[in-house]
């Protein structure tokens, strides 16, 4: 068996109410994420998966628990992590190569190597054309690619992504999620992703983790048995069933969270 | 450069050319110039109404003057030179004032913007000084500085400080927390924070501070100008009234909406050098 990229034990997060109190967003969360493996992770609206993404990344404390980063020779806690965003991680005011290479910048790499970087993977992502375009000339999907290409360019193992093709429509997802899938298997990293879209979850993982709704935790943990390297852009056998399995475990969360949102 | 001109559009290219429809259109539209050709003619069309309403007598000259005449008062008083010294003093004095007051406007509201006590410590001060209209405190201003350029540029300066401040402010307080995540997940120094997320997020709204900021202090030059200057435009428009001399008063009110114009259309094209990366706003503001 690999060894662990990193774990979390016993995670939990409380957020204070103004009117006293505590909102418990997560609690007891535990899970151990091993090397190269594609983790994603799906639960109700609400649930605290963006939250423990952000405690795993440092940017958030967690009110109790730890996180132990473990993999050969990392071991650097929350650097060894990078974010991808949803949608507007990608700064407007940057071309598409500052963009990419701005994790290198953080580090202290100097211009002309953290560009020379940048430009080589953004070839890898077929958007050697609009290397110095700003943002706002390209299209979501583009966007997004600049973000996944930044993370991967900074040279982080563990890569946190939220919810990162939400925005997209059907056709470009799929695209995006071949591209992802080919990234990670020649850079050999950590994926960990969070999504609300249970066949993407499954399509994608090695594992998905379902949580419950709030206070978050793992409810259910399901090894996703199909071979790889897999076909993103045809129907598989026996995803439909095992997203199915994961939609009934989630139903009636979803549908009393609703009822309760509408009282 | 013209990333704006030359659209690229939104295909996919390269090694995963598969049929990518475009997802979203990207953002950017000019108003077309072709445009412009009505409303000159409009004007134009205005114009030669009141040139002939004027010779008919229709409009009293007394008060309405004529285009022609404006015209050539116009054109009379740069010649002599005369027209030129008052636009030269109140260019300098707005410009001055816009220097003293503004670059201050800047720094502080980066500051205040950026440092949550400081906001706490001066906010009630600025929310109780910024509504005092500046041109108030110029007769406070001559007590102290006497009648003259200093007076005439600090009353420009402080017209100049509050929008820049406010907007400045404003601008570093509405960046998206997420450019704050990003720049520290991938651990930036305090510095690069500053340099590369909040200096550059803050811009848009710094140029609205700064072309906020051209039109009081231009419009409080001027009211100064009236209240105690020899020199420059609102001292030439108060000549102007004080002589009767209604075409002068005229063709001086045209000069200050070409200064007006030209400062804000100077600012829009150091903006959109300084601001590549955003949409243009749109039509004339």
């Amino acid at each position: 068996m690999s060894t662990t990229a990193f774990a979390c034990d016993r995670v939990t997060h409380r957020y204070p109410l103004r009117g006293g109190g505590d909102l418990v967003t997560l609690r007891d969360v535990t899970l151990e994420v091993a090397d190269g493996e594609f983790v994603s992770i799906v639960g109700p609206s609400g649930c605290g998966k963006t939250t423990l993404l952000r405690i795993i990344a440092g940017l958030l404390p967690a009110s109790s628990g730890r996180i132990e980063f473990k993999g050969n020779g990392h071991g650097n806690g929350p650097r060894d992590t990078g974010l991808v965003f949803q949608e507007h991680g990608v700064f407007p005011w940057m071309t598409v190569v500052d963009n990419v290479a701005f994790g290198l910048e953080m580090q202290g790499v100097p211009p002309d190597e953290r560009r020379a970087r940048a430009r080589s993977f953004i070839d890898r992502v077929g958007l050697s054309a609009f290397a110095s375009s700003y943002p706002h000339e390209l299209s979501v999907g583009m966007r997004q690619r600049v973000g996944i290409a930044r993370a991967f360019v900074s040279g982080r193992p563990i890569l946190l992504m939220d919810e990162p093709f939400g925005s997209l429509d059907a056709q470009t997802k799929v695209v995006l999620q071949e591209e992802l899938m080919r990234l990670w298997r020649d850079d050999r990293k950590v994926v960990v992703f969070v999504t609300h879209d249970i066949e993407e979850a499954v399509r994608l993982g090695d594992r998905v983790l379902v949580m419950s709704g709030r206070p978050g935790t793992i409810r259910e943990e399901i090894v996703v048995p199909h071979p790889r390297p897999r076909d993103l852009a045809r129907r598989q056998p026996g995803v439909a069933e095992l997203a199915d399995r994961i939609w009934t475990l989630l139903e009636e969360e979803v549908r009393s969270g609703l009822l309760v949102r509408a009282e | 450069m013209t990333a704006t001109t030359e659209r690229p559009t939104p295909v996919v290219r390269g090694a995963s050319a598969v049929a990518v429809p475009p997802d979203v259109e990207p953002e950017v539209r000019r108003p077309a110039d072709a445009g412009l050709m009505v409303p000159i003619l409009v004007a134009a069309g205005l114009l030669l109404v009141w040139e002939v309403l004027a010779r008919f007598g229709v409009l009293k000259p007394v008060l309405f003057s004529s285009p022609m005449v404006i015209g050539r008062t116009l054109v009379a008083s740069f010649a002599s030179g005369e027209m030129t010294m008052h636009v030269v003093a109140t260019v300098t004095r707005t410009l001055a004032g816009m220097a003293l007051g503004a670059i201050p406007g800047l720094l502080l509201g980066l500051a205040m913007g950026w440092s949550g006590g400081l906001r706490r410590a001066l906010d009630p001060i600025l929310a109780a000084l910024h509504p005092i209209p500046k041109i108030a405190i110029l007769p406070l201003l001559m007590i102290f500085l006497g009648i003259g350029e200093a007076s005439h540029i600090a009353v420009a300066s402080v017209a100049a400080f509050f929008p820049m401040l406010i907007n400045t402010m404003a601008g570093v307080r509405a960046i998206n927390p997420i450019y704050f995540e990003v720049a520290q997940n991938y651990g930036a120094s305090k510095y690069l924070l500053f340099r590369r997320v909040v200096l550059p997020a803050s811009l848009p709204l710094v140029f609205s501070g700064l072309r906020l900021a051209a039109n009081v202090t231009l419009l409080v030059t001027i009211a100064a100008e009236i209240v105690m200057a020899d020199r420059g435009l609102g001292a030439q428009v108060w000549l102007a009234w004080e002589t009767l001399r209604v075409e002068l008063l005229y063709a001086t009110l045209v000069v200050i909406a070409s200064l007006g114009i030209a400062l804000t259309g100077g600012l829009r094209l150091i903006r959109r050098a300084a601001v590549p990366w955003q949409v243009d706003p749109g039509v004339s503001r």
